[in-house]
């Protein structure tokens, strides 16, 4: 098919504070493990934005990109044409170089039918102190559409971040939404995930949550899979490991609404030191031919993965630091 | 080859659980750069004894000390021990989820260099290729699990591999397989305890012990020993 056309927004590159502000966001991307040499090529559809400013916006054909600041954010429509297949990401650079502040970002995807779309999001504040950032996004996937949506975030040491991550998904018959949200560079703060996905006819959604939370961090994690048409499939994996004080809650609920629906959720937490962790599945069925189920494994580290790791050398510590990140599918980094 | 200074010297262990004697008046030698089989039927302590000397969690021994390389280490912690050059393969392998298999075999010992890194899976007959790039989990046969701990051990250097039941297991390395990869230890200057229930696994030993009921009831040349272990299974 032919893709739309879609101006490329112009972006005033003679002034010396856009700079600036770029680079230090940019820099920060970079840290928190975005591909930077990417976004620089211009050959990637892309959006950064720092606090409520729209510091840079490209797109390629078949995806348009508009974004207009709120005054505490950004609102942003992105829009993949029917039949579209992008070969590369499209690339999201979320974040505040200041200390404090609030950034709300207001999104609003619509993935036309048949498309192939890949986001890699990433959300920085290196050095939060009293700042809250929060994404309200509501995504459409049309039918047979595919979008897959990673979005990492890098918070700096001081723990000063309140993130409410909220999305409303819908996803059309054989429709297909992957998503991965992960929290384990820096501090996480206080964490809210709030998502809730309906799942039409052979549709399937996937939801991974990995977030690594010390100190006093807060993290609460509310999913809601509702499988509403026939043979439509869904899973809620939610990877967190918690030490010191930090607490975490996580809500999973998982609806098989028609027949042939298949859902699962799969929690497993690692608790060290005083910290705490919840989990609190919920399973509604409401078809005799639907199928829902979940596992949870909470609790501390592995003894024999722990020996094994210090026959090898590793200190306690270390050794225990090595098994979380690898659950969270980091070891380095 | 085996250059006749003591590695390993358990002197008097007993461990005791519950009101049960697990082990009891253990003495081991293991020389530098040798092969040493302990051979022993299920339940005979050959594991306890590897958790003993290794230092594993609630594997304290109740009596006598073991020393490694001349120093007392029954107090160290597993982690000081295995920096000093002591290891251990278990029988059953820790079933790690998500670490990458290449960031595996390195923790050991962070300086191998990327030709070493292959050798050790070549070593244990996997494709590095294939399995670098991939990660320890549920997706692992046994099997593979087994040949990746053999190769972490491998991959370490260290100065002396307790490799327990290294045959055992589904979908696990040949018997031939095996014995090359101890020999291949052996012949880089790391002395082995071959853990085994098979008394031909413990051919390619240059001595060893048989275990039985929670004590060592002789040491000595590989085939003096295999005659008294099989005389006694009958």
């Amino acid at each position: 098919m032919k893709a739309q056309q879609i101006p490329v927004m112009t972006m005033p590159h003679n002034d010396p504070a856009w700079a600036r502000e770029y680079e230090a966001i940019l820099q920060a991307y970079e840290q928190a493990g975005g591909p930077i040499a990417a976004l620089r090529s211009g050959r990637v559809a892309a959006l950064v934005v720092s606090a409520n400013r729209v510091l840079g916006a490209i797109t390629v054909p078949g995806v348009a990109i508009n974004a207009e600041p709120l005054p505490d954010g950004v609102q942003a429509q992105i829009v993949v044409a029917p039949g579209v297949r992008l070969e590369r990401p499209v690339h999201l650079c979320f974040g505040m170089i200041a200390e404090t502040g609030v950034q709300r970002i207001v999104a609003d995807y619509e993935i036309g039918a048949g498309a192939q779309v890949e986001f890699l999001a990433h959300c920085t504040f290196p050095n939060a102190r009293d700042l809250r950032h929060i994404m309200d996004a509501t995504v459409r996937i049309s039918e047979d559409a595919h979008m897959n949506y990673t979005e990492a975030h890098y918070h700096g040491p001081h723990g000063g971040v309140v993130v409410e991550a909220r999305a409303g998904v819908a996803i059309g018959a054989g429709g297909r939404y992957f998503s991965t949200f992960s929290l384990v560079h820096g501090r996480v703060g206080r964490l809210l995930i709030d998502y809730i996905a309906d799942v039409a006819a052979s549709g399937v959604v996937d939801l991974t949550s990995m977030v690594y939370g010390v100190g006093d961090d807060d993290i609460e994690v509310r999913e809601v899979v509702r499988l509403n048409g026939e043979k439509a499939r869904g899973l809620a994996k939610t990877r967190i490991a918690v030490r010191d004080r930090a607490r975490s809650r996580v809500f999973t609920t998982a609806e098989g609404n028609a027949p042939g629906t298949r859902g699962h959720m799969d929690c497993a937490e690692i608790v060290r030191g005083d910290a705490v962790a919840e989990n609190i599945p919920t399973v509604i069925v409401r078809s005799d031919e639907a199928h829902v189920t979940h596992e949870a494994a909470i609790g501390s580290v592995n003894r024999k993965e722990l020996e094994t790791l210090m026959a090898r050398g590793l200190d306690e510590d270390t050794a225990v630091d090595v098994i979380i990140r690898g659950m969270l599918g980091r070891l380095s980094g | 080859m085996p250059s006749g200074d003591v590695l390993l010297d358990v002197q008097s262990v007993a461990l005791f659980r519950e009101g049960r004697t697990i082990l009891h008046d253990i003495n081991l030698s293991v020389l530098a750069g040798e092969i040493h089989a302990l051979l022993g039927v299920n339940g005979s302590g050959k594991s306890s004894l590897a958790y003993v000397i290794m230092g594993c969690e609630d594997y304290h021994p109740d009596a006598g000390r073991i020393l490694f390389a001349g120093r007392d280490i029954s107090d160290l912690p597993m982690h000081e021990r295995a920096r000093m050059g002591l290891t251990l393969a278990w029988q059953e392998p820790a079933r790690f989820d998500g670490l990458p298999i290449g960031d595996y075999l390195t923790l050991g010992r962070p300086t191998i260099s990327r030709d070493e890194l292959w050798e050790a899976l070549h070593a244990v007959a996997l494709d590095p290729a294939t399995y670098l790039p991939r990660a320890l989990d549920r997706t692992l046969s046994g099997g593979e699990r087994k040949r990746i701990e053999l190769a972490a051990v491998y991959a370490m250097r260290p100065r002396l591999a307790i490799l327990d039941e290294p045959d055992s297991g589904v979908d696990v390395l040949s018997f031939g397989d095996i014995q090359q990869l101890v020999r291949r230890m052996a012949r880089s200057g790391c002395a082995v305890l071959l853990i085994t229930h098979r008394n031909d696994m413990a051919s390619i030993a240059d001595r060893a012990s048989v275990m039985n009921a929670g004590t060592i009831i002789i040491t000595g040349a590989a085939e003096e020993a295999r005659r008294v272990y099989t005389a006694r299974r009958g």
